[in-house]
């Protein structure tokens, strides 16, 4: 037994009344603020089908159509599955509130943030570590964590967009942080916060398909124009 | 393992995953800072380090290397930690008290970064500190009681 575990056990008696009432008084929280968030559109058409995705096709499967720009769009909506997925677009907020969870409920506890990685007296780092780290509560698993844990700047917001507009702000250097289209190829194919998404701790569900698969879809819909659906 | 704890290094015999909350309550006999929750939700366990508020029950201490950690036991040697304490004691924001040192800790953490917070900026930096007793209004009405009486030695 770890270290961990046996400062748990040893604790577990007299924190039990503590622990349910944070407990219950959590769960409560996230009912009405998952009701919250489909109330808000949150879970758009591009969000629902990129949790219910169970992988990647890949990039050979889309060589039968024909038309290049239509090819370039199915390429991107595939891509998307992963864009779309919670575990990146819950700290892509329009607002500056992320979200957690599948259903993106609202972060608990709240946060504002007013910089990418600093909401005032409470930076993300407070919970969010340099890795995935467990707790000693039976309901949350893990809390998740990596190198420059924070949220994307707000000309990256993608949640409510459909992913037309996620596409075309994509390709926008003046939204997507100054870069070319092969360095936004690099950032989702190499980068370690996008990583992160495949490997997000006990308790979450990954993104559908490897960053490997993922990086060549891009990759893909750049080499055929990088055309956005509509 | 060595870590500084309140100006003093001290080494401790414990695996680099435990989390610091446990180091500090069980193995520096420092019992100050609570366990609430376990999963840095209630921020009962707040601690700072390097003066940025932590929740010490899910920060494996092997992770915080040389970083200088302030506990309950040391707010009363800063500026900062007094006036949160005289304040805490003339609005009498105390009711059960088990998660006031986090409040407090938090409360600190804030000033460090704010030092004249309005409303909204001590709901959005305290949000994440739960009272079951409800002390949220004193807890408020103190931090900015503190705020003012910083600003006014200044």
């Amino acid at each position: 037994m770890t270290a961990n575990a046996t400062k748990v056990r040893r604790t577990a008696r007299w924190a039990a009344p503590v622990l349910a009432t944070v407990a219950v008084a959590a769960l409560g929280t996230y009912v009405a603020e998952a009701q919250q968030a489909r109330s808000n559109n949150l879970m758009t058409p591009g969000v629902q089908r990129a949790v219910a995705a169970t992988g990647l096709a890949p990039v050979e499967s889309f060589s039968s159509i024909q038309n290049t720009a239509e090819r370039s769009i199915a390429l991107f909506l595939e891509a998307s599955k992963v864009v779309e997925h919670p575990r990146c677009i819950n700290c892509h907020p329009v607002t500056r509130r992320p979200t957690q969870g599948d259903d993106m409920h609202a972060h608990v506890p709240p946060i504002t943030s007013e910089a990418a990685t600093h909401a005032a007296g409470v930076p993300c780092g407070s919970c969010h570590g340099q890795s995935n780290r467990p707790t000693g509560s039976a309901g949350i698993q893990s809390i998740p964590g990596a190198p420059h844990w924070g949220l994307a700047p707000q000309s990256m917001g993608w949640q409510t967009l459909t992913s037309g507009q996620i596409c075309e702000q994509l390709k926008d250097p003046k939204r997507n942080g100054n870069r070319s289209l092969e360095q936004i190829r690099v950032h989702m194919s190499e980068d370690h916060l996008v990583a992160w998404a495949w490997h997000p701790g006990q308790g979450r569900t990954p993104a559908p398909g490897t960053q490997e698969q993922f990086g060549s879809l891009i990759a893909a819909w750049i080499a055929t124009g990088a055309h956005c659906p509509k | 393992m060595r870590i500084q704890v309140n100006g003093t290094a001290r080494d401790v015999e414990v695996d680099p995953d435990t989390p610091l909350l446990w180091v500090l309550r069980d193995v520096l006999n420092m019992t100050g800072t609570k366990f609430g929750c376990g999963a840095a939700l209630c921020g009962a366990c707040t601690v700072m380090v390097d003066g940025v508020a932590v929740r010490s029950c899910i920060t494996e201490v092997g992770s915080i290397g040389s970083g200088a950690v302030t506990t309950i036991e040391k707010l009363g040697d800063t500026k900062t930690g007094q006036a949160l304490q005289k304040a805490w004691l003339d609005v009498d924001v105390v009711q059960c008290g088990y998660c006031q040192s986090g409040q407090l800790m938090q409360a600190a953490a804030l000033l460090e970064v704010n030092a004249q917070p309005d409303d909204a900026a001590i709901d959005d930096a305290m949000a994440g500190n739960i009272c079951r007793c409800g002390t949220y209004p004193r807890v408020r009405a103190a931090i900015k009681q503190a705020a003012a009486d910083l600003k006014g030695r200044r």
